[in-house]
Protein backbone atom coordinates (compact mmCIF):
# COMPACT_ATOMS: atom_id res chain seq x y z
CA UNK A 1 0.00 0.00 0.00
CA UNK A 2 1.63 3.18 -0.97
CA UNK A 3 1.96 5.91 1.77
CA UNK A 4 -0.51 8.06 0.94
CA UNK A 5 -3.58 5.24 1.50
CA UNK A 6 -2.09 3.55 4.55
CA UNK A 7 -4.11 5.92 7.19
CA UNK A 8 -6.46 5.45 5.02
CA UNK A 9 -6.39 1.47 5.47
CA UNK A 10 -5.24 2.03 9.08
CA UNK A 11 -8.73 3.70 9.43
CA UNK A 12 -10.27 0.75 7.35
CA UNK A 13 -8.41 -2.23 9.21
CA UNK A 14 -9.36 -0.14 12.55
CA UNK A 15 -12.88 -0.19 12.26
CA UNK A 16 -13.56 -3.43 10.95
CA UNK A 17 -11.57 -4.56 14.31
CA UNK A 18 -12.95 -3.38 16.97
CA UNK A 19 -17.00 -2.64 15.93
CA UNK A 20 -18.01 -5.23 12.74
CA UNK A 21 -15.66 -8.07 13.97
CA UNK A 22 -16.53 -7.73 17.56
CA UNK A 23 -20.39 -8.96 19.21
CA UNK A 24 -21.06 -5.71 19.46
CA UNK A 25 -21.74 -5.76 14.99
CA UNK A 26 -23.93 -9.00 15.38
CA UNK A 27 -27.77 -7.18 15.51
CA UNK A 28 -26.82 -5.15 12.04
CA UNK A 29 -26.12 -9.01 10.37
CA UNK A 30 -29.12 -10.00 12.28
CA UNK A 31 -31.07 -6.97 10.96
CA UNK A 32 -29.27 -7.93 7.77
CA UNK A 33 -29.35 -11.46 6.91
CA UNK A 34 -33.54 -11.87 8.63
CA UNK A 35 -35.04 -11.69 5.45
CA UNK A 36 -32.71 -14.85 4.27
CA UNK A 37 -34.51 -16.26 6.86
CA UNK A 38 -37.76 -15.35 6.18
CA UNK A 39 -37.43 -16.37 1.99
CA UNK A 40 -35.77 -19.81 3.29
CA UNK A 41 -38.78 -20.42 5.06
CA UNK A 42 -40.96 -19.51 2.90
CA UNK A 43 -39.12 -22.02 0.90
CA UNK A 44 -39.28 -24.96 2.70
CA UNK A 45 -42.69 -24.83 3.93
CA UNK A 46 -43.69 -24.77 0.35
CA UNK A 47 -41.88 -27.28 -0.75
CA UNK A 48 -43.42 -29.42 2.08
CA UNK A 49 -46.71 -28.28 1.37
CA UNK A 50 -46.90 -28.20 -2.47
CA UNK A 51 -48.27 -32.15 -2.25
CA UNK A 52 -51.25 -30.80 0.09
CA UNK A 53 -51.87 -27.29 -1.08
CA UNK A 54 -50.31 -26.64 -4.39
CA UNK A 55 -47.71 -24.25 -5.52
CA UNK A 56 -47.58 -20.48 -6.11
CA UNK A 57 -46.45 -19.21 -9.51
CA UNK A 58 -43.05 -17.18 -10.26
CA UNK A 59 -45.38 -13.78 -10.60
CA UNK A 60 -46.74 -13.93 -6.65
CA UNK A 61 -43.02 -14.90 -5.46
CA UNK A 62 -41.64 -11.89 -7.67
CA UNK A 63 -44.83 -9.39 -6.57
CA UNK A 64 -44.17 -11.14 -2.65
CA UNK A 65 -40.18 -9.87 -2.98
CA UNK A 66 -40.85 -6.70 -4.47
CA UNK A 67 -43.77 -5.84 -1.10
CA UNK A 68 -40.76 -7.65 1.40
CA UNK A 69 -37.88 -5.40 -0.19
CA UNK A 70 -40.16 -1.88 -0.17
CA UNK A 71 -41.10 -2.31 3.62
CA UNK A 72 -38.75 -4.54 5.23
CA UNK A 73 -35.73 -3.59 3.30
CA UNK A 74 -36.33 -0.05 2.62
CA UNK A 75 -38.53 0.96 5.41
CA UNK A 76 -36.84 -1.28 8.17
CA UNK A 77 -33.48 -2.95 7.79
CA UNK A 78 -31.32 -0.68 5.92
CA UNK A 79 -33.05 2.04 7.50
CA UNK A 80 -32.07 0.86 10.79
CA UNK A 81 -29.42 -0.57 9.73
CA UNK A 82 -27.82 2.16 8.36
CA UNK A 83 -28.60 4.26 11.91
CA UNK A 84 -26.69 1.75 14.27
CA UNK A 85 -23.84 1.28 11.89
CA UNK A 86 -23.41 4.66 11.06
CA UNK A 87 -24.14 6.87 13.84
CA UNK A 88 -21.89 4.98 15.93
CA UNK A 89 -19.09 5.62 14.16
CA UNK A 90 -18.31 9.01 15.81
CA UNK A 91 -21.11 9.33 18.35
CA UNK A 92 -19.87 5.34 19.93
CA UNK A 93 -16.33 6.95 19.70
CA UNK A 94 -17.65 10.21 21.89
CA UNK A 95 -19.78 7.74 24.23
CA UNK A 96 -16.33 5.98 24.74
CA UNK A 97 -14.29 8.74 25.51
CA UNK A 98 -12.28 7.27 22.82
CA UNK A 99 -11.97 9.68 19.46
CA UNK A 100 -9.46 11.62 20.66
CA UNK A 101 -6.74 9.05 19.92
CA UNK A 102 -7.86 9.63 16.40
CA UNK A 103 -7.79 13.64 16.30
CA UNK A 104 -4.28 12.87 17.56
CA UNK A 105 -3.12 11.51 14.65
CA UNK A 106 -1.90 13.31 11.63
CA UNK A 107 -4.40 12.53 9.19
CA UNK A 108 -6.66 15.16 7.60
CA UNK A 109 -10.08 15.05 9.61
CA UNK A 110 -11.39 14.55 6.00
CA UNK A 111 -9.93 11.87 5.38
CA UNK A 112 -11.07 10.52 8.98
CA UNK A 113 -14.56 10.63 8.01
CA UNK A 114 -13.90 9.28 4.42
CA UNK A 115 -12.33 5.99 6.27
CA UNK A 116 -15.06 5.58 8.86
CA UNK A 117 -17.51 5.76 6.07
CA UNK A 118 -16.29 3.34 3.84
CA UNK A 119 -15.95 1.24 6.70
CA UNK A 120 -19.24 1.51 7.24
CA UNK A 121 -20.50 1.25 4.04
CA UNK A 122 -18.48 -1.43 3.36
CA UNK A 123 -20.03 -3.38 6.10
CA UNK A 124 -23.59 -2.56 4.93
CA UNK A 125 -23.45 -3.11 1.73
CA UNK A 126 -22.23 -6.64 2.09
CA UNK A 127 -24.71 -7.79 4.59
CA UNK A 128 -27.53 -6.07 2.80
CA UNK A 129 -26.59 -6.35 -0.56
CA UNK A 130 -25.86 -9.99 0.26
CA UNK A 131 -29.43 -10.37 2.20
CA UNK A 132 -31.29 -8.87 -0.42
CA UNK A 133 -29.55 -11.15 -3.55
CA UNK A 134 -30.26 -14.26 -1.18
CA UNK A 135 -32.99 -13.90 -0.54
CA UNK A 136 -34.31 -12.61 -4.31
CA UNK A 137 -32.81 -16.41 -4.84
CA UNK A 138 -34.54 -18.31 -2.19
CA UNK A 139 -37.60 -17.25 -2.55
CA UNK A 140 -38.23 -18.89 -5.83
CA UNK A 141 -36.01 -21.02 -5.12
CA UNK A 142 -39.26 -24.28 -4.38
CA UNK A 143 -40.13 -23.43 -7.78
CA UNK A 144 -36.53 -25.51 -9.13
CA UNK A 145 -35.66 -25.44 -12.63
CA UNK A 146 -38.21 -22.76 -13.86
CA UNK A 147 -36.87 -20.20 -10.97
CA UNK A 148 -33.22 -20.67 -12.14
CA UNK A 149 -34.47 -20.54 -15.78
CA UNK A 150 -36.16 -17.01 -14.67
CA UNK A 151 -33.50 -15.67 -12.98
CA UNK A 152 -30.45 -16.92 -15.81
CA UNK A 153 -32.34 -16.27 -18.34
CA UNK A 154 -35.66 -13.88 -17.74
CA UNK A 155 -36.00 -10.92 -16.49
CA UNK A 156 -34.68 -12.43 -12.58
CA UNK A 157 -31.46 -11.32 -13.37
CA UNK A 158 -31.87 -7.58 -14.35
CA UNK A 159 -34.78 -7.54 -10.94
CA UNK A 160 -32.11 -8.86 -9.17
CA UNK A 161 -29.30 -6.69 -9.56
CA UNK A 162 -31.33 -3.90 -9.52
CA UNK A 163 -32.88 -5.03 -5.69
CA UNK A 164 -28.98 -4.90 -5.15
CA UNK A 165 -28.39 -1.74 -6.79
CA UNK A 166 -31.11 -0.40 -4.93
CA UNK A 167 -29.82 -1.74 -1.57
CA UNK A 168 -26.53 -0.16 -2.37
CA UNK A 169 -27.65 3.73 -2.92
CA UNK A 170 -30.07 3.50 0.42
CA UNK A 171 -26.52 2.27 2.40
CA UNK A 172 -24.65 5.25 0.83
CA UNK A 173 -27.49 7.58 1.17
CA UNK A 174 -28.73 7.02 4.64
CA UNK A 175 -25.37 5.77 5.50
CA UNK A 176 -24.30 9.52 4.92
CA UNK A 177 -27.55 10.86 6.79
CA UNK A 178 -26.66 8.66 9.72
CA UNK A 179 -22.76 9.44 9.79
CA UNK A 180 -23.71 13.40 9.92
CA UNK A 181 -25.64 12.87 12.51
CA UNK A 182 -23.54 10.71 14.71
CA UNK A 183 -20.92 13.70 14.47
CA UNK A 184 -23.45 16.90 15.21
CA UNK A 185 -26.63 15.18 17.57
CA UNK A 186 -25.40 13.99 21.09
CA UNK A 187 -28.56 11.83 20.13
CA UNK A 188 -28.49 10.85 16.81
CA UNK A 189 -31.74 8.64 18.07
CA UNK A 190 -33.83 12.09 17.50
CA UNK A 191 -32.89 12.54 13.85
CA UNK A 192 -33.28 9.17 13.10
CA UNK A 193 -37.19 9.09 14.05
CA UNK A 194 -37.42 11.92 13.02
CA UNK A 195 -36.04 11.08 9.42
CA UNK A 196 -38.12 7.78 9.33
CA UNK A 197 -41.26 9.52 10.36
CA UNK A 198 -40.48 11.82 7.33
CA UNK A 199 -39.84 8.88 4.92
CA UNK A 200 -42.72 6.71 6.26
CA UNK A 201 -44.93 9.68 5.60
CA UNK A 202 -43.99 10.10 2.23
CA UNK A 203 -47.03 8.13 0.40
CA UNK A 204 -49.79 10.90 2.32
CA UNK A 205 -47.08 14.06 1.10
CA UNK A 206 -48.09 16.48 -1.51
CA UNK A 207 -46.05 15.82 -4.40
CA UNK A 208 -43.43 18.24 -4.18
CA UNK A 209 -42.56 17.13 -0.85
CA UNK A 210 -42.27 13.75 -1.70
CA UNK A 211 -39.34 14.99 -3.64
CA UNK A 212 -37.50 15.56 -0.50
CA UNK A 213 -36.45 12.76 0.98
CA UNK A 214 -34.54 9.14 -0.36
CA UNK A 215 -37.17 6.98 -0.05
CA UNK A 216 -39.11 8.52 -2.96
CA UNK A 217 -36.71 8.29 -5.21
CA UNK A 218 -35.06 4.24 -3.96
CA UNK A 219 -38.48 3.53 -4.85
CA UNK A 220 -38.70 5.26 -8.55
CA UNK A 221 -36.20 2.36 -9.08
CA UNK A 222 -38.06 -0.60 -7.93
CA UNK A 223 -37.82 -3.19 -10.66
CA UNK A 224 -41.28 -4.31 -9.73
CA UNK A 225 -44.29 -2.23 -9.53
CA UNK A 226 -46.55 -3.25 -6.14
CA UNK A 227 -50.04 -2.49 -6.88
CA UNK A 228 -50.61 1.36 -5.33
CA UNK A 229 -52.97 1.58 -2.03
CA UNK A 230 -54.93 5.00 -3.54
CA UNK A 231 -56.56 2.23 -6.57
CA UNK A 232 -59.73 0.90 -6.67
CA UNK A 233 -58.42 -1.76 -3.84
CA UNK A 234 -57.60 0.46 -1.66
CA UNK A 235 -57.77 0.65 1.85
CA UNK A 236 -58.96 3.48 4.74
CA UNK A 237 -56.07 5.22 3.92
CA UNK A 238 -55.80 5.23 0.28
CA UNK A 239 -58.22 8.71 -0.16
CA UNK A 240 -54.99 9.97 1.49
CA UNK A 241 -52.44 9.07 -0.73
CA UNK A 242 -51.14 11.07 -2.89
CA UNK A 243 -50.08 9.59 -6.44
CA UNK A 244 -46.43 11.01 -8.03
CA UNK A 245 -45.20 10.08 -11.35
CA UNK A 246 -42.43 8.21 -11.17
CA UNK A 247 -38.47 10.22 -11.34
CA UNK A 248 -36.29 8.56 -14.14
CA UNK A 249 -33.74 6.14 -13.29
CA UNK A 250 -30.68 8.28 -13.91
CA UNK A 251 -32.30 11.53 -12.40
CA UNK A 252 -33.24 9.01 -9.24
CA UNK A 253 -29.74 7.64 -9.54
CA UNK A 254 -27.41 10.85 -9.70
CA UNK A 255 -29.95 12.73 -6.88
CA UNK A 256 -28.92 10.61 -4.80
CA UNK A 257 -25.43 10.29 -5.24
CA UNK A 258 -24.72 14.49 -5.48
CA UNK A 259 -26.85 14.53 -1.87
CA UNK A 260 -25.01 11.55 -0.41
CA UNK A 261 -22.00 13.48 -1.83
CA UNK A 262 -22.94 16.99 -0.54
CA UNK A 263 -23.56 15.45 3.24
CA UNK A 264 -20.15 13.69 2.99
CA UNK A 265 -18.52 16.90 2.35
CA UNK A 266 -20.37 19.15 4.54
CA UNK A 267 -19.83 16.08 7.39
CA UNK A 268 -16.17 16.27 6.32
CA UNK A 269 -15.73 19.98 6.16
CA UNK A 270 -17.24 20.01 9.77
CA UNK A 271 -15.37 17.38 11.58
CA UNK A 272 -12.10 19.98 10.60
CA UNK A 273 -13.71 22.05 13.36
CA UNK A 274 -14.93 19.51 15.68
CA UNK A 275 -13.30 19.66 19.10
CA UNK A 276 -12.79 17.12 21.42
CA UNK A 277 -16.18 17.59 24.27
CA UNK A 278 -16.94 14.48 26.07
CA UNK A 279 -19.36 16.01 28.14
CA UNK A 280 -17.36 16.74 31.82
CA UNK B 1 14.17 30.57 18.41
CA UNK B 2 10.06 30.84 18.88
CA UNK B 3 9.88 27.17 16.87
CA UNK B 4 11.71 25.77 19.85
CA UNK B 5 8.92 27.07 22.53
CA UNK B 6 5.44 26.24 22.94
CA UNK B 7 4.37 29.53 23.10
CA UNK B 8 0.53 31.01 23.93
CA UNK B 9 -0.51 34.55 23.28
CA UNK B 10 -3.28 36.52 25.27
CA UNK B 11 -4.96 32.89 24.97
CA UNK B 12 -8.28 32.94 26.43
CA UNK B 13 -10.92 29.78 26.20
CA UNK B 14 -14.68 29.70 27.11
CA UNK B 15 -17.13 26.65 27.84
CA UNK B 16 -20.26 29.10 27.42
CA UNK B 17 -20.03 31.24 29.70
CA UNK B 18 -17.77 29.19 31.96
CA UNK B 19 -14.30 30.34 32.04
CA UNK B 20 -11.55 27.70 31.28
CA UNK B 21 -8.21 29.59 31.13
CA UNK B 22 -8.23 33.44 30.58
CA UNK B 23 -5.50 36.11 28.90
CA UNK B 24 -2.95 33.43 29.32
CA UNK B 25 0.68 34.09 27.79
CA UNK B 26 3.14 31.60 28.24
CA UNK B 27 6.49 30.53 26.76
CA UNK B 28 7.48 26.93 27.51
CA UNK B 29 11.31 25.92 26.78
CA UNK B 30 12.47 22.43 25.89
CA UNK B 31 13.06 20.20 29.46
CA UNK B 32 10.08 19.42 32.18
CA UNK B 33 7.42 21.31 32.84
CA UNK B 34 4.66 20.99 35.60
CA UNK B 35 0.92 21.95 35.02
CA UNK B 36 0.55 22.35 38.99
CA UNK B 37 -3.12 23.76 40.22
CA UNK B 38 -6.32 22.81 42.14
CA UNK B 39 -9.54 21.13 40.13
CA UNK B 40 -10.87 23.56 37.44
CA UNK B 41 -7.36 25.93 37.31
CA UNK B 42 -7.39 25.27 33.78
CA UNK B 43 -4.40 22.36 33.36
CA UNK B 44 -6.36 20.11 31.25
CA UNK B 45 -7.90 22.88 29.02
CA UNK B 46 -4.47 24.29 28.73
CA UNK B 47 -3.07 21.04 27.55
CA UNK B 48 -6.10 20.33 25.47
CA UNK B 49 -5.03 23.59 23.58
CA UNK B 50 -1.78 22.84 23.03
CA UNK B 51 -2.73 19.17 21.24
CA UNK B 52 -5.41 21.28 19.28
CA UNK B 53 -8.09 19.03 20.60
CA UNK B 54 -10.16 22.68 21.33
CA UNK B 55 -9.77 25.52 19.70
CA UNK B 56 -9.04 28.76 21.55
CA UNK B 57 -11.48 31.32 21.95
CA UNK B 58 -9.06 34.03 21.32
CA UNK B 59 -5.70 34.52 21.24
CA UNK B 60 -2.86 32.33 19.50
CA UNK B 61 -1.30 29.31 20.34
CA UNK B 62 1.95 28.00 18.29
CA UNK B 63 3.87 24.53 19.44
CA UNK B 64 7.50 24.97 17.97
CA UNK B 65 6.33 27.17 15.60
CA UNK B 66 2.62 24.93 14.30
CA UNK B 67 -0.57 26.11 14.98
CA UNK B 68 -2.49 23.43 16.60
CA UNK B 69 -5.28 23.91 14.02
CA UNK B 70 -3.23 21.67 11.71
CA UNK B 71 -3.23 18.67 13.19
CA UNK B 72 -1.48 17.11 9.93
CA UNK B 73 1.75 18.87 11.11
CA UNK B 74 0.90 19.21 14.98
CA UNK B 75 0.39 15.44 15.25
CA UNK B 76 3.96 14.21 13.96
CA UNK B 77 5.52 16.27 16.69
CA UNK B 78 3.07 16.02 19.41
CA UNK B 79 2.30 13.44 21.74
CA UNK B 80 -0.65 13.12 24.39
CA UNK B 81 -1.67 10.71 26.91
CA UNK B 82 -4.64 12.18 27.85
CA UNK B 83 -6.65 12.15 31.87
CA UNK B 84 -9.31 9.83 29.58
CA UNK B 85 -9.15 6.20 31.04
CA UNK B 86 -10.98 4.61 28.03
CA UNK B 87 -9.62 2.31 24.91
CA UNK B 88 -11.08 1.28 21.59
CA UNK B 89 -12.83 -2.03 22.23
CA UNK B 90 -11.68 -5.41 21.97
CA UNK B 91 -7.78 -4.39 21.34
CA UNK B 92 -4.90 -5.87 22.36
CA UNK B 93 -2.23 -3.39 23.92
CA UNK B 94 -0.01 -4.30 21.20
CA UNK B 95 -3.05 -3.51 18.49
CA UNK B 96 -3.60 -0.75 20.29
CA UNK B 97 -0.13 0.68 19.75
CA UNK B 98 0.50 -0.42 16.28
CA UNK B 99 -3.10 0.51 15.01
CA UNK B 100 -2.47 4.10 15.29
CA UNK B 101 0.97 3.71 14.24
CA UNK B 102 -0.74 2.49 11.24
CA UNK B 103 -3.00 5.36 10.72
CA UNK B 104 0.19 7.73 11.01
CA UNK B 105 0.99 6.21 7.98
CA UNK B 106 4.19 4.33 8.77
CA UNK B 107 4.98 1.10 6.74
CA UNK B 108 4.19 -2.61 8.56
CA UNK B 109 7.67 -3.07 9.20
CA UNK B 110 8.28 0.45 11.33
CA UNK B 111 4.97 -0.03 13.10
CA UNK B 112 6.09 -3.10 14.58
CA UNK B 113 9.40 -2.01 15.49
CA UNK B 114 7.80 1.15 16.44
CA UNK B 115 5.11 -0.45 18.94
CA UNK B 116 7.42 -2.72 20.65
CA UNK B 117 9.91 -0.29 21.63
CA UNK B 118 6.89 1.61 23.16
CA UNK B 119 5.86 -1.57 24.80
CA UNK B 120 9.30 -2.14 26.17
CA UNK B 121 10.02 1.37 27.07
CA UNK B 122 7.18 1.33 29.71
CA UNK B 123 8.08 -2.02 30.82
CA UNK B 124 4.45 -3.75 29.66
CA UNK B 125 5.87 -6.45 27.03
CA UNK B 126 4.66 -9.11 28.96
CA UNK B 127 1.17 -8.27 28.89
CA UNK B 128 0.89 -6.83 25.36
CA UNK B 129 -1.49 -9.29 23.74
CA UNK B 130 -3.64 -9.36 26.39
CA UNK B 131 -6.95 -7.02 26.14
CA UNK B 132 -6.65 -3.71 26.95
CA UNK B 133 -10.02 -4.40 28.79
CA UNK B 134 -7.80 -6.91 31.47
CA UNK B 135 -5.43 -4.23 32.60
CA UNK B 136 -4.88 -3.24 35.53
CA UNK B 137 -5.43 0.82 36.11
CA UNK B 138 -1.84 1.43 36.17
CA UNK B 139 -0.66 -0.98 33.34
CA UNK B 140 -3.98 1.10 31.30
CA UNK B 141 -1.59 4.29 32.39
CA UNK B 142 1.57 2.95 30.96
CA UNK B 143 -0.09 1.40 27.76
CA UNK B 144 -1.66 4.82 27.13
CA UNK B 145 1.52 6.28 27.91
CA UNK B 146 3.74 4.18 25.02
CA UNK B 147 0.67 4.92 22.86
CA UNK B 148 1.65 8.88 23.12
CA UNK B 149 5.86 8.28 22.70
CA UNK B 150 5.31 5.56 19.92
CA UNK B 151 5.90 8.25 16.98
CA UNK B 152 8.79 10.31 19.19
CA UNK B 153 7.28 13.28 19.56
CA UNK B 154 9.19 16.03 20.35
CA UNK B 155 6.34 17.42 22.47
CA UNK B 156 5.05 15.03 25.48
CA UNK B 157 2.07 16.41 26.95
CA UNK B 158 1.24 14.43 29.93
CA UNK B 159 -2.34 14.39 32.01
CA UNK B 160 -1.55 13.05 35.62
CA UNK B 161 0.46 10.11 34.37
CA UNK B 162 1.69 9.13 37.62
CA UNK B 163 -2.02 8.13 38.57
CA UNK B 164 -2.48 4.89 39.27
CA UNK B 165 1.41 3.81 39.14
CA UNK B 166 2.78 1.85 41.82
CA UNK B 167 6.03 3.54 43.26
CA UNK B 168 8.56 0.98 41.31
CA UNK B 169 6.79 1.94 37.74
CA UNK B 170 6.41 5.17 39.25
CA UNK B 171 10.47 5.89 39.64
CA UNK B 172 10.50 4.65 36.45
CA UNK B 173 8.12 6.46 34.23
CA UNK B 174 9.56 9.92 36.53
CA UNK B 175 12.85 8.69 35.12
CA UNK B 176 11.62 7.89 31.31
CA UNK B 177 10.43 11.88 31.33
CA UNK B 178 14.08 12.61 32.87
CA UNK B 179 15.70 11.01 29.91
CA UNK B 180 12.76 13.03 27.51
CA UNK B 181 13.78 15.97 28.85
CA UNK B 182 17.26 15.81 28.85
CA UNK B 183 16.96 15.29 25.53
CA UNK B 184 15.76 19.11 24.24
CA UNK B 185 12.05 17.84 24.04
CA UNK B 186 9.31 19.22 25.68
CA UNK B 187 7.85 17.28 28.53
CA UNK B 188 4.79 19.24 30.06
CA UNK B 189 2.70 17.33 33.17
CA UNK B 190 -0.10 17.75 35.00
CA UNK B 191 0.41 16.04 38.90
CA UNK B 192 -1.29 16.69 42.00
CA UNK B 193 1.27 14.71 43.23
CA UNK B 194 3.34 17.93 44.42
CA UNK B 195 6.79 16.18 45.93
CA UNK B 196 7.27 14.22 42.86
CA UNK B 197 6.51 17.49 40.31
CA UNK B 198 9.34 19.29 42.91
CA UNK B 199 11.40 16.12 41.65
CA UNK B 200 11.02 16.20 38.00
CA UNK B 201 10.72 19.93 37.21
CA UNK B 202 13.11 21.81 35.25
CA UNK B 203 10.11 24.69 35.56
CA UNK B 204 6.54 24.86 37.08
CA UNK B 205 3.64 27.15 36.10
CA UNK B 206 1.00 27.55 38.60
CA UNK B 207 -2.59 27.89 37.85
CA UNK B 208 -5.51 28.89 39.32
CA UNK B 209 -9.49 29.98 38.47
CA UNK B 210 -8.04 30.24 34.45
CA UNK B 211 -5.43 32.49 35.16
CA UNK B 212 -1.73 31.59 35.14
CA UNK B 213 -0.60 32.31 38.65
CA UNK B 214 3.40 32.44 38.51
CA UNK B 215 5.65 30.25 35.96
CA UNK B 216 9.34 29.67 35.61
CA UNK B 217 12.08 27.97 38.12
CA UNK B 218 10.42 26.69 41.37
CA UNK B 219 13.47 29.42 42.88
CA UNK B 220 12.33 32.36 41.05
CA UNK B 221 8.94 31.93 41.41
CA UNK B 222 9.35 31.47 45.30
CA UNK B 223 11.44 34.54 45.27
CA UNK B 224 8.97 36.60 43.32
CA UNK B 225 6.89 36.09 46.18
CA UNK B 226 7.84 38.88 48.59
CA UNK B 227 4.87 38.35 50.79
CA UNK B 228 6.02 35.63 52.55
CA UNK B 229 9.38 35.02 54.65
CA UNK B 230 11.57 33.00 53.41
CA UNK B 231 12.23 29.38 55.26
CA UNK B 232 15.85 28.70 55.71
CA UNK B 233 16.96 25.33 57.90
CA UNK B 234 20.45 25.92 59.82
CA UNK B 235 21.67 22.37 60.81
CA UNK B 236 24.99 23.66 63.40
CA UNK B 237 25.73 22.65 66.70
CA UNK B 238 24.98 25.66 68.67
CA UNK B 239 21.54 26.44 67.51
CA UNK B 240 20.02 28.00 70.90
CA UNK B 241 22.66 30.21 70.99
CA UNK B 242 22.29 31.15 67.22
CA UNK B 243 18.31 31.49 67.58
CA UNK B 244 19.39 34.07 70.82
CA UNK B 245 21.57 36.17 68.26
CA UNK B 246 18.29 35.97 65.51
CA UNK B 247 15.47 37.16 67.56
CA UNK B 248 17.04 40.39 68.05
CA UNK B 249 16.86 41.30 64.14
CA UNK B 250 14.02 42.76 62.51
CA UNK B 251 13.86 40.85 59.67
CA UNK B 252 13.49 37.59 61.35
CA UNK B 253 9.63 36.56 61.73
CA UNK B 254 10.32 33.22 63.92
CA UNK B 255 12.84 30.82 64.85
CA UNK B 256 12.14 27.19 65.83
CA UNK B 257 14.74 24.62 67.20
CA UNK B 258 14.41 21.44 65.52
CA UNK B 259 12.98 18.83 67.31
CA UNK B 260 16.56 17.03 67.00
CA UNK B 261 18.65 20.00 68.93
CA UNK B 262 20.81 20.12 65.92
CA UNK B 263 19.47 22.74 63.76
CA UNK B 264 16.85 25.73 63.40
CA UNK B 265 14.02 26.38 60.78
CA UNK B 266 13.81 30.34 60.26
CA UNK B 267 11.39 32.77 58.73
CA UNK B 268 13.01 36.06 57.45
CA UNK B 269 11.58 38.57 55.32
CA UNK B 270 14.91 39.76 54.23
CA UNK B 271 17.29 37.00 53.09
CA UNK B 272 20.17 38.86 52.26
CA UNK B 273 20.55 40.46 55.51
CA UNK B 274 19.96 37.14 57.17
CA UNK B 275 22.99 35.62 55.71
CA UNK B 276 25.69 38.22 56.10
CA UNK B 277 24.70 38.22 59.94
CA UNK B 278 24.61 34.44 59.86
CA UNK B 279 28.71 34.84 58.07
CA UNK B 280 29.21 37.98 61.05
CA UNK B 281 27.54 35.27 63.33
CA UNK B 282 29.88 32.20 62.39
CA UNK B 283 33.19 34.41 62.70
CA UNK B 284 32.20 35.74 65.76
CA UNK B 285 31.32 32.27 67.56
CA UNK B 286 32.92 30.07 65.80
CA UNK B 287 30.09 27.77 65.43
CA UNK B 288 30.31 24.85 63.07
CA UNK B 289 27.81 25.09 60.47
CA UNK B 290 27.00 21.97 58.48
CA UNK B 291 24.06 23.51 56.06
CA UNK B 292 22.29 26.10 55.25
CA UNK B 293 19.10 25.32 52.87
CA UNK B 294 15.84 27.15 51.62
CA UNK B 295 13.16 25.29 53.42
CA UNK B 296 10.30 26.44 51.66
CA UNK B 297 11.74 26.73 47.98
CA UNK B 298 9.41 23.55 46.94
CA UNK B 299 6.45 23.38 44.26
CA UNK B 300 4.49 22.73 47.62
CA UNK B 301 5.46 25.46 49.55
CA UNK B 302 5.04 27.72 46.70
CA UNK B 303 1.53 26.18 45.57
CA UNK B 304 0.47 26.75 49.62
CA UNK B 305 1.55 30.64 49.33
CA UNK B 306 0.44 31.27 46.10
CA UNK B 307 -2.91 29.08 45.93
CA UNK B 308 -2.92 27.98 49.36
CA UNK B 309 -6.59 26.87 50.65
CA UNK B 310 -8.43 26.16 47.32
CA UNK B 311 -9.13 22.52 48.20
CA UNK B 312 -5.32 20.98 47.66
CA UNK B 313 -4.02 20.89 44.07
CA UNK B 314 -5.27 18.09 41.16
Amino acid sequence: MSPFWRPFGGIIRLELKKTFFSRRGWWAYLLALAPAGLCLMHTVVDMRTRARFGSHIIPQDVRMFAALFQTYFLHLGIFFGCVGIFSNLFRGELLEKTLHYYFLTPIRRELLVLGKYCCGSMVALVSFVLSAVVSFFLIGYHQGAAWSDFVLHGPGLFQMVSYAGITALAILGYGAVFLAAGLFVRNPMIPAAVVWVWENLNPFLPSFLKKVSIIFYLKSLNPVELPSPSGPRGNLFSVLVTDTDPTPAWIAVTGLLLVTLLILTYTAVSARRTEINYGE
Amino acid sequence: MSNRLVTFTDVSRFYGEVLGINRVNLSIPPGITSLVGPNGAGKTTLMNLMAGLIRPSKGEIRVLGIAPDHPEELCCIVGYCTQFDAFPKGLTGYQFIHSFLRIRGMSEAECQQRARVALETVNITEAAHRPVGAYSKGMRQRIKLAQAIAHDPQVLILDEPLNGLDPMARAETIALFRDWGAHERHVIVSSHILHEVDRISDQVILLSHGYVVAEGQIQGVRSEVKDQPIQVLIRCNHPNALAARLFRQDHVVEAKIHPDGKGILLRTTDADRFYLMLNHVILETGMEVESIAPADDDVNSVYQYLIGGEGGAA
